[in-house]
């Protein structure tokens, strides 16, 4: 199949993404620093547009204090970025239900991402997928390598763990109907050495649908490296771009002079 | 200008509406028969499933309404498949208006994902929906079924095949990609269609 393979590839102009990740904390966007610290890095609607003037293909947005009483204001953020920018986005955090993930449709997000609520009750990837299909469920895994060389799925924002490996619960959530995967290393998150490319690897080559790595990346090289040997379809990233360490059209730039395709 | 968007279940519809109002465009959006054909032209959205999005067009009796429209109509991704003649999702029967099938990507893996998600080319541009977009442009994807080429194709694009990621046949057009989600492009193909 080796050249039935490489035929595939060339016939393939798709590119790969590049998403910024803007985490919002009381309609502001902040970024911790593995998990823990948060630096406020501005407003997300305005933050947002820039990016995606800049060229980003794609914007998550992850509300890490999403409650109940929040979830209005979530969505009326919502529809102010729905009504601003024209690229797709994604939004994230809390989301535990249909009802949760109707709102934030209605309210104009293209894709929702689910994590611990769909561990818990995969049941609610399926129930999403057949009312608003595949393409809206983005399935987020936080995952840790550890001792014994596995990697294994934790909950609730990285403080939970559990006893089921990555590859496993890929496989369970292509099942139930997720449209693509993020996977983010816990390992690496923050860490600024570079995604986890071994497992990004082995994840992308294992499911059918696309997989978006998350995690690590501190220089242009990483983004390079997550697609060429970590085999992934888009990649994620928030402090690089928030703080202008990296810009996105150098990053194209970069990435397209090392015969990646991207959108420049 | 008078512009429908035309009103049933099937997802981006207010996508749509944020893009056009962003071109500075208003629009109606509507399931009434009466409107949709008295308007100078008709945006026919669609995410989802194709049969389902049939059987909600056939309980307002809209499959008659659409085959029968004279002015430019745009279907935009699954709006683009209904207009098709059989779409291989669910074995629908479509609205049968361009004579063409739809058919399902076969995923390869790592290589080949299914669904198709993010930015790809489109070449050989024709028709003035494509009027200064230069070719290979990127446009925004997300779909797991694609339209078969032949000479309704209007612009063709590449996934494991090269498939018709535009379509025009008389007054109808289609685009498979989002053209409401893919960035300054996108926003020019909209306005294209508003100026034909």
């Amino acid at each position: 199949m080796n050249s039935a393979d490489n035929k595939i590839i060339l016939e393939s102009t798709l590119a790969k993404r590049i998403i910024p990740c803007l985490d919002i904390k009381d309609g502001r966007t902040v970024k911790g620093t593995n998990f823990i610290e948060l630096r406020d890095a501005g407003d997300p609607v305005e933050l947002a547009a820039a990016y995606a003037i800049q060229g980003a293909d794609e914007i998550v947005f992850l509300d890490i204090t999403a409650t109940i009483e929040k979830r209005k204001t979530l969505a009326q953020l919502v529809n102010r970025i729905a009504k601003t920018i024209n690229i797709p986005f994604t939004v994230g955090g809390g989301i535990g239900s249909m009802e949760d993930v109707s709102v934030l449709l209605g309210a104009g997000a293209d894709k929702i991402t689910i994590n611990t609520a769909a561990f818990n009750d995969p049941s609610l990837i399926s129930t999403i997928a057949a009312n608003a299909g595949s393409q809206c469920v983005v399935v987020a895994i936080d995952t840790k390598l550890e001792a014994d060389g596995e990697w294994y799925v934790y909950l609730n924002g990285g403080r939970k763990r559990t006893e089921m490996k990555c590859r496993d619960w890929a496989k369970q959530l292509v099942e139930m109907g997720a449209g693509e995967i993020l996977l983010t290393s816990m390992n690496h998150d923050g860490t600024k050495k570079g995604f986890a490319l071994e497992l990004t690897a082995e994840i992308a080559g294992s499911v059918s649908i696309p997989v978006i790595a998350s995690g690590g990346c501190g220089s242009m090289e990483h983004f390079a490296e997550v697609f060429l040997e970590g085999r992934a379809d888009a990649a994620l990233a928030a402090s690089v771009f928030h703080f202008k360490e990296i810009q996105i059209p150098d990053l194209k730039t970069f990435l397209s002079s090392k015969a990646i395709e991207v959108r420049i | 200008m008078n512009l429908a968007i035309i009103k049933y279940n099937a997802g981006n519809i207010m996508s749509v509406v944020n893009a056009l109002e962003r071109i500075g465009v208003a629009a109606q959006i509507t399931d009434d028969p009466a409107t949709i054909i008295s308007a100078d032209k008709v945006i026919f959205p669609g995410v989802g499933e194709a049969g389902s999005a049939m059987k909600s067009l056939e309980k307002n009796n809209l499959h008659q309404v659409i085959r029968a429209l004279k002015q430019p109509v745009l279907g935009i991704c699954v709006g683009m498949q209904l207009l098709c003649r059989h779409s291989e999702e669910n074995n629908t029967a479509c609205l049968g208006i361009i004579p063409v099938n739809v058919r399902k990507f076969k995923p390869d893996f790592s290589l080949l994902k299914v669904p198709q998600v993010g930015w790809n080319r489109i070449h050989d541009l024709q028709s003035g929906l494509f009027s200064n977009i230069e070719e290979g442009s990127f446009i925004y994807n997300v779909h797991s079924y694609y339209a078969e080429k032949d000479e309704h194709t209007i612009a063709s694009c590449t996934y494991g095949l090269s498939y018709a990621a535009a379509l025009k046949k008389d007054n109808f057009y289609g685009v498979q990609f989002h053209t409401e989600k893919s960035a300054e492009t996108g926003d020019r193909i909209l306005k294209n269609f508003l100026n034909i």
